[in-house]
């Protein structure tokens, strides 16, 4: 009976600060309202028809947005194979690729730099790689129209040693070096947190074993940081294959590539459906690619976590 | 020297195997101050000896221990292993192996990729690896977990996965960093029977760093007791804790009493009674170390003393001892236990070998 009683008072009174489980219903709701809410709107969305006249949708099923990604019909009505989408989507898989690439090739060395540091240096470390997130990605990415552009500072800085003035903006290279200096943190931070906890003296072991340097990074501290890798392989990797903004501004726009693609449908092509069907497709690859690396990480138990 | 110390052998008779000649290093601290962690270091390491370097943590004993390895660089000085000047080479080709303080075992790879790593970076045949990483968890009784992580074992055997990791290469000098500390005290019991064992086995020079006086008695051959930087005595365990140089050697090994005392022409005096002792010091006032297992209650002893307290341990009786001169002592008696009363007086004798001028 006592016993019962004691049971009865601790339901009756959780403890201080905490309050019942029903109280997170709104805030999961909310979520899932903001996270799920617009991939059912968009995939809903992709099987649609486009109305005759405007932007928006017609409520009348249709799988025309997926058939016209690989199909097109000419103006007799006639279906042929249409490789236009599928570039776009190589090009985008390319430039994502190289600038993922670079990025963790970049922040291996500085993620290791910067574990070997202090406490207090680690944390100044820190916040000087989040600085880039305190402005804008627009103003971020028109600071390199002004470094790069005919009469910019790089030009600038090569005509004090006499030489001509370069075209280096408005192409691909231009793309690139601004999406590497956007995605370099978001490969630098998982790299980093998954070296942070690293023990050192691992390395003073292989060391003393016969471990070469370049031993010790293969053997030691690469697998200690390749959890860190995968994580910024997704991290850099996914946003890079749909990024617009820099395609737009230091690409010129030229090269028709995933995140233009898109957006021309909702804009100027006001295809809604189709553009909804691009964004599915996006979306199924980006699954797929996080499922194969979570199964490759699970056979290899490797740590990987897809956000920082 | 007394006639239990013949298995003694003399420093001049080992086979030297390691050589440390004046060694000497300089860390700056956190807060910039410079700190002299070797001072002058010069001492030998014979060979297959189990030499034990003891000492208070920052007393130097890991540093030097690292400097062996490679893992330090000496400032001054060189390390020699037998012709082979070590200093000038990187860890990895140095033919000593080190046994970490935290194990450091590679928490990715099993129980036989840490055993193999090292002879897989010698580039030794696969056939001849599995041969070896199985003798080596035979040698350490560890047969059965050779496929398991680091995780998945107690804290004494990744103990003997360290080992059997760091024997597996054959070193000549084993380096061991308190290797036991981490332990509870009836493992490390058996640890210690267990190192002995393996360093007889092996016939491998072991050099062992510990904070434990008890340690250091029970496995070495020879003691390196270090003060401030450099070995204030080095011994076999008889001579370190019979007759210690100094007053920190004396403090630190085992139990003893520090007793205010002059020196004159080999006599000192005891609540006033005289002793003979060995000593090469000059006369004058000196500190006498006793042990007080050494202090023995005879009806005829000369010296005369009041008994303050006892208390009874079983194996023994610890027993204090005010003299006349104010100066107490603490006995440690055997059995037969003598008769004994609280404020009674007390006849006691002191052997003169068990009387060490320290000061």
């Amino acid at each position: 009976m006592a016993l019962n009683l004691a049971q009865h008072e601790q339901r009756a009174l959780p403890k201080p600060g905490q309050l019942s489980g029903w109280f997170t219903t709104p805030a999961i709701l909310l979520g899932l309202l903001f996270t799920l809410g617009p991939i059912v709107v968009i995939t809903v969305f992709s099987f649609m028809s486009q109305p005759a006249n405007g932007s928006g949708v017609d409520l009348i099923f249709s799988t025309k947005g997926y058939e016209q990604f690989l199909f097109q019909e000419d103006f007799y009505g006639n279906r042929g194979f249409d490789g236009r989408y599928l570039s776009a989507f190589w090009l985008s898989f390319v430039q994502a690729f190289f600038t993922t690439f670079a990025s963790i090739a970049i922040a291996f060395p500085v993620a290791i730099w910067m574990a070997t540091k202090t406490e207090r240096t680690q944390n100044v470390l820190l916040m000087l790689v989040t600085i880039p997130f305190w402005t804008n990605l627009l103003v971020r990415t028109y600071a390199w129209i002004i470094l790069l552009s005919e009469d910019g500072t790089v030009n600038t800085v090569l005509g004090w040693f006499g030489i001509e003035p370069q075209v280096l903006l408005y192409n691909s290279y231009a793309t690139l070096i601004s999406l590497i200096f956007s995605f370099l943190p978001f490969a630098i931070l998982p790299m980093y947190s998954s070296l942070a906890g690293f023990d050192f003296r691992l390395a003073e072991a292989a060391y003393d074993l016969g471990a070469r340097k370049l031993d010790v990074i293969r053997k030691i501290l690469w697998p200690a940081v390749s959890g860190g890798v995968l994580s910024a392989i997704a991290l850099c990797f996914v946003p890079a294959f749909g990024s617009y903004l820099q395609p737009v501004l230091l690409g010129g726009g030229k090269v028709l590539m995933v995140g233009n693609l898109i957006a021309d449908q909702y804009g100027q092509a006001r295809n809604w459906p189709f553009g909804a069907a691009l964004s599915v497709i996006i979306l199924a690859l980006t699954l797929l690619g996080a499922w194969a690396l979570l199964t490759w990480a699970k056979r290899s138990s490797t740590k990987v976590s897809l956000a920082v | 020297m007394s006639s239990g110390d013949y298995f003694i052998s003399s420093q001049a008779q080992r086979r030297k195997e390691l050589l440390v000649n004046h060694a000497s290093k300089t860390f700056t601290s956190a807060e910039g101050t410079a700190v002299r962690a070797l001072d002058d270091v010069t001492l030998s390491v014979g060979l297959g000896e189990f030499f034990v370097m003891l000492g208070p943590s920052g007393c130097g004993k890991t540093t030097l221990l690292r400097s062996i390895a490679g893992l330090e660089v000496l400032d001054k000085g060189e390390i020699y292993l037998g012709d082979l000047a070590l200093n000038p080479l990187p860890p990895y080709r140095r033919p000593v192996n080190t046994v970490f303080q935290s194990y450091a075992l590679f928490p990715h790879l099993s129980v036989y990729e840490n055993i193999a790593f090292g002879l897989r970076m010698d580039k030794m045949p696969r056939r001849l690896i599995n041969a070896r990483v199985y003798e080596m968890l035979e040698l350490v009784q560890l047969a059965d977990v050779g496929g398991r992580k680091p995780n998945q074992l107690s804290g004494g055997q990744q103990q003997r996965v360290a080992l059997a990791r760091a024997l597996a290469k054959s070193p000549k000098v084993l380096l061991l960093d308190e290797p036991l500390s981490a332990l509870d005290l009836k493992l490390r019991r058996g640890m210690q029977g267990e190192l002995k064992r393996i360093q007889r086995e092996t016939g491998i020079t072991f050099v062992f760093v510990t904070h434990d006086q008890e340690e250091a008695l029970s496995l070495g051959d020879q003691i390196a007791v270090f003060e401030n930087g450099k070995p204030a005595q080095i011994g076999t365990p008889q001579e370190i804790y019979k007759h210690p140089v100094n007053r920190f050697v004396a403090d630190f090994i085992g139990d003893t009493n520090f007793l205010d005392s002059t020196l004159d022409r080999g006599i000192v005096d005891i609540g006033a009674v005289p002793f003979q002792v060995e000593s090469d010091h000059r006369g004058g006032k000196v500190t006498l170390a006793v042990r007080p297992e050494n202090i023995f209650v005879t009806p005829n002893g000369k010296l005369a003393g009041t008994l303050t307290e006892f208390t009874y341990m079983g194996t023994d009786l610890r027993a204090t001892v005010a003299l006349s001169d104010g100066q107490t002592l603490r006995l440690r008696i055997s059995p037969p236990f003598p008769e004994l009363r609280p404020g009674g007086e007390v006849r006691l004798d002191i052997p003169p070998d068990a009387i060490a001028v320290v000061d």
